[in-house]
């Protein structure tokens, strides 16, 4: 009871902050969709011999912006797990500390690290819900999305969202507040690009040693998880094998946030 | 007994060992005002850190009210407000809100925390920031806002680690106000300070603490009489000659209470005797007198007293 009523009290002091800043929020989650939709399948499909420049123009039966949907969904994600955790604690951690009056909060420490995975996962589910209208709209060529089971579309936003909170909550506290910059450079940008996010993972078979490289990565099975969930006509992982993995990432990237959490908070 | 410390010790391991706290031992009863005084490093933050559940000791027990932190640390939560050294307000919240939100933190219902927030808004003189975001408040102002947070769940202890540091004299005084208040509504408070004119102006008792260890506890004004003088006279000498023997023959005259070597020269402890002040200028003149500083004995005549230091050293 004394450690729900705190843990709502944290997720409220959440809201209520993200509410006053809601203008940025809404530039950070739409910007990335908004512009790589129009530049790859708007402005490119209209573009002369735009189609030799679309990269996957050859990928059987499908078209860019049906493989971009899913991808762009997991990126969504992904970044607000960044932004909603990483980069605040970072600062919290650094320069202000503001994070020791929230520590004193009567409820165990590790509480308010998954106050702060469950807030970020909130805001996971809004920015991916953001691509939907926008992947509808603005390509020239019309998106192939077709749910076949709400359930398990669900469950694998849900999953996803967390475990990108918990990475974000990894990142946040095993990186020195005055590197967090770097953090774009070393992780975020590699974990994004060699993530499954513009191009289903199947389509990796020519490249193997890839193939396989890139099964350490969560955000491949956040984007095949989309991918199986909204547009099923593209190739796609086992459905079973990506609920495994993705339990499995936010299981060890929880344990690692968490302990990273204790160690910094804790002297 | 509300807090409760036993064969405390805190040791970080790391490339140099370090002996933070090194068995401590000490008890503050219900509704006291109890002082750290020591200088910087000696250990009176690691301690507040561990009663405040934020460091974990290496060896020994706090209770607070009886709870144990280290096996309770949420249940003690509850009984402890804390204002750390440095200002850790929420940024993204105004000042209104920040005590807002600590009481939802403790499980107030929006109605009572909105009708305490008001309480402690008006209690602070701060009704008219309410409004205002933590940056845009002065040093003292900020502190102020973190007492009336550290108290908004009525703990029953406060702890406050370094109150003053960095507060301009005017706010220093307007902070003991403050803290004085807390001790009417019953809260019990545990402050650390290097300032000795702090603790003696505002403590009932006083530790003084150096190397981890707790040297000496008692009431400031029993501390100032253990030292058995009045005065202390420091002298600066224009050589450092024949100092001992200068030492030697202060120690001889009645109402000296003892006289050592300093850096500048020789600092007397006296009792108030009549005309010692004449005999000690008379005898020090042909050491080379430079100039002569009078104070009355402080805690910090103590500490000098029990480590032949200063403790701005």
């Amino acid at each position: 009871m004394q450690y729900g009523r705190a843990f709502a009290g944290l997720f409220l002091r959440d809201l209520y902050v993200l509410r006053r800043e809601l203008f940025p929020f809404v530039i950070r989650v739409c910007m990335n969709p908004l512009l790589f939709l129009f530049v790859f399948t708007f402005i490119m499909p209209h573009m002369s011999g735009g189609a030799a420049m679309n990269p996957t123009a050859q990928m059987a039966g499908a078209n860019f912006s049906t493989v971009l949907l899913p991808g762009l969904m997991a990126v969504a994600i992904m970044f607000s797990g960044i932004a909603a955790v990483a980069l605040p604690l970072a600062q919290e951690f650094g320069i202000t500390r503001e994070i020791d009056d929230r520590v004193m909060c009567p409820l165990p420490v590790a509480a308010v690290a998954l106050e702060k995975v469950c807030f970020s996962a909130m805001q996971s589910v809004i920015a991916a819900a953001v691509v939907f209208p926008l992947a509808y709209y603005i390509p020239a060529t019309p998106v192939h999305a077709h749910v076949s089971s709400w359930p398990y579309l669900i469950v694998i936003l849900v999953l996803a969202s967390l475990t990108s909170g918990a990475l974000g909550l990894t990142i946040g506290t095993s990186v020195k507040p005055q590197q967090i910059g770097l953090i774009f450079g070393v992780v975020v940008m590699p974990i994004t690009f060699l993530g499954c996010v513009y191009y289903p993972w199947a389509a990796l078979y020519p490249i193997r040693w890839l193939q396989i490289g890139v099964l350490i990565n969560p955000i491949v099975y956040m984007s095949e998880g989309l991918r199986s969930a909204l547009t099923p006509t593209l190739p796609h992982m086992s459905p079973l094998l990506i609920l495994v993995m993705l339990v499995f990432f936010l299981v060890l990237l929880t344990w690692l946030g968490i302990k990273g959490f204790l160690r910094r908070v804790i002297g | 007994m509300i807090v409760e410390l036993e064969g405390l010790q805190k040791v970080y391991d790391g490339k140099q060992r370090v002996v933070a706290v090194d068995g401590i031992d000490l008890v503050v009863h219900e509704g006291e005002l109890y002082g750290l005084l020591g200088p910087n490093g000696a250990g009176k933050t690691t301690t507040i850190s561990i009663c405040t559940t934020r460091a974990l000791p290496t060896a020994g027990k706090v209770r607070i009210a009886g709870i144990d932190v280290v096996a309770a640390p949420s249940m003690a939560r509850r009984c402890i407000g804390v204002v750390p050294q440095y200002n850790t307000l929420d940024r993204s919240c105004t000042i209104y809100e920040n005590i807002y939100f600590h009481c939802l933190f403790f499980g107030f219902s929006r109605a009572d925390a909105k009708r305490r927030t008001d309480q402690l808004l008006a209690q602070f003189h701060l009704t008219e920031r309410a409004d205002a975001y933590p940056a845009q408040l002065s040093g003292g102002l900020a502190q102020r806002v973190q007492i009336a947070r550290a108290i908004a769940h009525h703990p029953k202890v406060l702890f406050l680690d370094e109150p003053s540091a960095g507060l301009d004299p005017q706010s220093r005084i307007a902070m003991w106000e403050a803290v004085r208040g807390l001790r009417e509504e019953g809260i019990t408070v545990v402050l650390t300070t290097h300032y000795m004119e702090e603790a003696d102006e505002l403590c009932d008792r006083v530790a003084i603490i150096d190397h981890g260890k707790i040297l000496v506890e008692d009431t400031p004004a029993a501390l100032k009489g253990s030292v058995g003088a009045q005065r202390v006279y420091e002298l600066d000498l224009r050589s450092r000659e024949n100092i001992p023997k200068l030492v030697q023959e202060l120690q001889q005259k009645s109402g000296v209470a003892s006289a050592e070597v300093t850096a500048k020269g020789v600092r007397i402890l006296a009792e108030g005797t009549e005309g010692l002040l004449s005999e000690v200028v008379h005898t020090a003149n042909p050491y080379g007198l430079r100039d002569l500083t009078i104070t009355e004995t402080s805690l910090e005549t103590v500490f000098i007293h029990l480590t032949g230091r200063d403790l701005r050293e």
